[in-house]
């Protein structure tokens, strides 16, 4: 996969996870044109097309368009089982996932899918596994945000300062 | 200075903003904020603010300068900074930007940390959107990962290394040893990761693909558990276990058995069985089967599974669902070439989805209607295409054209059903269809001799109905013009003849010059059709006097190639009123040589048309000697035709040109030939004359190349003289004349020479290697240079000789060849 876009039907942009390095301005235009293009498609149209030298692979999900650019030897039909499998872990994260959700934790929403896809691929093809390393990695955020002292943040400055110097 | 404001706040004040203004100023002064906070190195805050830079980030708003901050929060200890830190790195930073390599240090310590949530994050960022400096700096540590014994890691590992390869493919070498027992794994991830790996060596290096085929019977042992295991609840989707897997699996069988016969053999079962036994009724069952067909259809299979797997896209096509109907007429088109007649059998499911609503399918399904349109189905097809044509949307139309005019081309099963299919498309699709289709449908039009009255006739009658299509236009103008005696005769035997009289012809012809509709080709071609009739329709006065009428107005035309056609025609009637009936003579077959390509065409036309004229005795015009010497001056007068080097024209609708610049080297303007119809062969205008005048003309002219100092210094010259080589006017014939001028004789005298790729060279052996002083005489040489391409010859030439005593040696290039001798 080169890329997958979230966006709602009036355009607006929701997720952007770009695999491929491109520069700001290359990904703006990408994501202006692409997404006018799959929103002009009528409701009855396969969910495949053909842009540039990418095959697009697009699902509506209530008021949420997945779109994901994959190449010419990929396999459309199971990029939209990982659609699918992406949006069920977003459902069994947040209960019931609405757009809503997406917008207000677009950042757990970024942390899932670097638990399912890496480089643009599947790392883990259990549903189950995949929640439980959101689970142990969200443990480890609440532990670390409560048990902030003052020597942790000398420690911080201490460690910043020497990468900085090292790099 | 207040705590900064939470993430889901900012989000929150953010949608109540009403308009783009509103809310570009909120960013504003959010954005003011944490920058002062940024200022103040503020630790406490630095994971919020550079969250909520990342949200303005997404809806669209500059936030580079939130990128060192990201750096500092992967160098926090805290997990919350780093998971925010790496996502913003992954956001914002760019690899082209050298900021990105501060990264490397913190990566490779994250890598080695004692938390694997953190060593995750590291091994995701890098996979992400690591540069290829940071992957020849970090793909050890990366290695290290991918033997660990942690599932959690390894799998993120191979993902990652998978990374450093298509980065920097030379490190691939280095992970082959921990791929050793990567098969082994239970786990569902590593297995899934490691195949991924492994497709992705054996795609890059072929030694690592025959290195990998020992692992066939492994990984078909691994897919025969996943079907034939029972129930596994963790990775069941809709009743089949880990699909994620088995596609990846096949995908590596398909790359491992390509080519290769024992291993396509070691796989031939579990294909069927996976063939067979795959649940079809949700899409998860089809992308399986999608999968298991394109392995099949790449490997070395028995035919019986090939014809499995047809029959499986056959049914695919069938579906209700247009995804997989879509799969299917893609993966149709990819094995039309090897499975042809199986694929055959589902011709009319094929034809059917052209009348699908969806764009793609038809855009699929029109592709593979012509790849398998044949001799047998070529009517029943060309209907079903033809019916498309009319109803499709207008970015089809051209593509549908130019593959409806080969089809017709190559399987026509008559003359008279070719022509009735190519006025079809003209009339439904006239606007749509290529430049290059207006000189071929001429071409075959002339070449069909029993139809001519049949096809002027009805290209006259689709003319009376519309002119607002070009292509039609100029092929029903030229046809008029050719074969307008035709028309007034009436003797059309395909059906019935209409009634047509000149002046209704004349009259028509006329309303295509005046008309808005016509382009300035069109209106070409009207002329020269008008001007055609004169000789064609019988010779009442009145008429002439009409057509003369038409041809001096446009005279005056602003449009140049109007114009200079009108002047032209006008000075046949006046001057060589006796020559006009030999010149507007009907034209003769013209040779089809190559393929449709514009350029061949246009080219075989002129070569063509010039030695069919050649061959062809222009009847009944024995012309008194003067009358020939005036053409010859008037040839003379031109002098150097100017040499207009166009190798591919590329306005091919210069049929109708072709025909003018035969005539309009009469011309008595004396300029350059006219622009807008570049492609001048430059030998015509000698042709032209042959039939008229002696044979040796031609030759005279041709073999007036002057010839050519090549070389001067020190006292030797070396000459160039030029012939062109009679039977392969491509090879162009150089004698090198040496003299030397000075007083000591040249001796052990050697000529070299070399020219550029696109030609060859063939040096022939010199009178003598002696040039002999003060002019006494002289070596020569033959040199015969190849110019398929009559590129402008260039050429190297090195001379050693030996002059009083002491070796010389010298070398120079060769520019100032004269035109004729390449051309």
């Amino acid at each position: 996969m080169q890329f997958m876009l979230l966006f709602s039907r009036q355009g607006k942009l929701r997720l952007q996870k770009w695999y491929v390095p491109l520069s700001d301005k290359e990904k703006k235009k990408i994501t202006r044109e692409l997404v006018q293009t799959v929103l002009a498609r009528k409701p009855k149209m396969c969910s495949f097309l053909e842009w540039r030298d990418l095959k697009i692979v697009y699902k509506r999900y209530a008021s949420l368009y997945f779109c994901c650019a994959t190449e010419d030897q990929d396999n459309e039909l199971i990029t939209l089982e990982i659609i699918h499998r992406y949006v069920e872990l977003l459902d069994k994260y947040f209960g019931s996932v609405c757009e809503l959700d997406i917008i207000f934790n677009f950042e757990k929403a970024y942390f899932i899918l670097d638990e399912f896809l890496l480089g643009g691929e599947a790392q883990e093809t259990s549903k189950k596994n995949v929640l439980k390393a959101i689970e142990q990695a969200d443990l480890l955020q609440e532990v670390s945000t409560l048990s902030v002292t003052s020597e942790l943040h000398s420690n911080n400055l201490a460690t910043i300062q020497n990468t900085l110097a090292n790099a | 200075m207040p705590a900064p404001i939470r993430l889901r706040e900012l989000i929150r004040t953010i949608r109540t903003a009403r308009t783009q203004a509103e809310e570009r100023e909120m960013i504003q002064k959010e954005c003011a904020a944490i920058r002062s906070s940024f200022r103040e190195e503020d630790n406490t805050y630095r994971c919020r603010n550079v969250a909520k830079l990342l949200y303005m980030h997404m809806l669209g708003y500059p936030a580079h300068f939130g990128q060192l901050e990201c750096l500092k929060l992967i160098a926090s200890q805290k997990f919350t900074d780093k998971r925010i830190g790496y996502l913003g790195a992954m956001l914002l930073l760019d690899e082209r930007q050298d900021v990105h390599l501060l990264m490397t240090n913190c990566i490779k310590n994250d890598l080695n940390h004692s938390t694997q949530y953190v060593q995750g994050l590291a091994l995701c960022t890098l996979g992400c959107m690591g540069s290829s400096e940071m992957c020849r700096d970090l793909a050890g540590e990366v290695e290290k990962l991918l033997k660990t014994s942690n599932s959690y890691l390894r799998k993120k590992a191979a993902l990652c290394a998978v990374h450093v390869i298509r980065k920097v493919p030379e490190l691939m070498e280095m992970f082959l040893p921990a791929t050793k027992n990567l098969l082994s794994e239970k786990n569902h991830g590593v297995l899934h990761t490691s195949v991924v790996l492994l497709t992705e060596m054996c795609e890059r290096s072929p030694d690592m693909l025959s290195h990998f085929r020992k692992l066939v019977p492994q990984l078909v042992r691994i897919l025969k558990n996943l079907i034939m295991s029972g129930y596994s609840p963790e990775h069941d989707v809709s009743g089949i276990s880990d699909p994620f897997l088995q596609v990846r699996i096949l995908r590596l069988l398909r790359i491992l058995g390509k080519g290769d016969d024992d291993s396509s053999e070691a796989m031939n079962d579990i294909l069927a069985q996976v063939a067979t036994n795959t649940e079809t009724s949700k899409n998860v069952g089809n992308a399986i089967l999608y999968e298991t067909v394109l392995t099949i259809m790449d490997i070395k299979s028995e035919s019986g599974l090939r014809v499995l797997a047809i029959n499986i896209l056959g049914r695919f096509l069938l579906n209700n669902d247009k995804n997989i109907r879509y799969v299917a007429l893609t993966s149709l088109l990819k094995t039309v070439q090897t499975d042809h007649n199986a694929v055959q059998r589902h011709r009319s499911t094929i034809v059917d989805c052209l009348k699908d609503l969806d764009v793609s399918i038809k855009r699929r399904a029109m592709e593979l209607s012509f790849a398998l349109v044949n001799g047998n189905n070529i009517r029943g097809m060309m209907k079903e295409l033809l019916y498309f044509l009319d109803s499709c949307d207008p970015d089809f139309k051209a593509d549908c054209a130019s593959g409806i005019f080969l089809a017709a081309e190559k399987y026509a099963p008559s003359k008279r059903w070719h022509i009735d299919t190519i006025m079809r498309v003209l009339t439904t699709a006239g606007s749509y269809v290529r430049d290059d289709s207006v000189p071929n449908l001429i071409q075959l039009i002339t070449n069909s001799v029993e139809m001519h009255a049949y096809t002027v006739q009805r290209l006259y009658k689709a003319l009376l109905d519309d002119i607002s299509q070009q292509p039609l236009v100029q092929v029903a103008s030229w046809c008029i013009g050719e074969y307008g005696d035709l028309l007034v005769s009436g003797q059309c035997e395909e059906e019935e003849p209409i009634q047509v009289s000149e002046d209704e012809v004349l009259d028509v012809l006329e309303g295509l010059l005046v008309s808005n509709l016509s382009t300035p080709v069109t209106r070409g071609y009207s002329l020269t059709a008008i001007m055609k009739l004169s000789t064609r329709f019988t010779c009442v006065p009145k008429r002439m006097s009409r057509i003369k009428k038409v041809v001096s107005i446009y005279g005056s035309s602003i449009d140049v190639e109007l114009q200079q056609r009108a002047v032209e025609y006008n000075a046949l009637f006046k001057k060589y009123d006796h020559m006009r009936p030999a010149l507007l003579e009907r034209m003769p077959i013209m040779e089809k040589t190559g393929t449709n390509g514009p350029a061949e065409i246009v080219q075989t036309n002129g070569e063509t048309e010039s030695t069919i004229l050649d061959t062809k005795h222009l009847p009944s015009i024995t012309q008194p000697a003067s009358q020939a010497n005036d053409l010859l001056d008037l040839l003379g007068g031109n002098d150097v035709v100017p040499v207009i080097q166009t190798t591919v024209p590329t306005k091919p609708a210069s049929a109708g040109g072709e025909l003018l610049d035969l005539l309009g080297d009469l011309s008595l303007t004396g300029g350059p030939t006219p622009t807008p119809a570049p492609s001048v062969p430059m030998s015509q205008p000698p042709f032209l004359l042959d039939g008229l005048t002696s044979q040796p003309l031609f030759n005279d002219i041709a073999a007036v190349i002057p010839p050519m100092t090549a070389y001067n210094k020190n006292g030797l010259k070396i000459e160039f003289t030029f012939e062109r080589s009679n039977p392969n006017p491509n090879v162009a014939v150089i004698t090198i004349h040496a003299t030397n001028s000075t007083e000591a004789d040249m001796t052990e005298f050697v000529f070299q020479a070399a020219v550029p790729k696109t030609f060859q060279l063939q040096l022939l052996s010199p009178s003598s290697n002696v040039v002999p002083a003060l002019n006494q005489g002289s070596v020569t040489q033959v040199i015969r240079v190849l110019n398929p391409q009559k590129q402008q010859l260039r050429m190297r030439i090195k001379l050693t000789y030996t002059h009083k005593g002491s070796p010389v040696q010298d070398l120079a290039e060769v520019n100032n060849f004269p035109p004729q001798s390449w051309q």
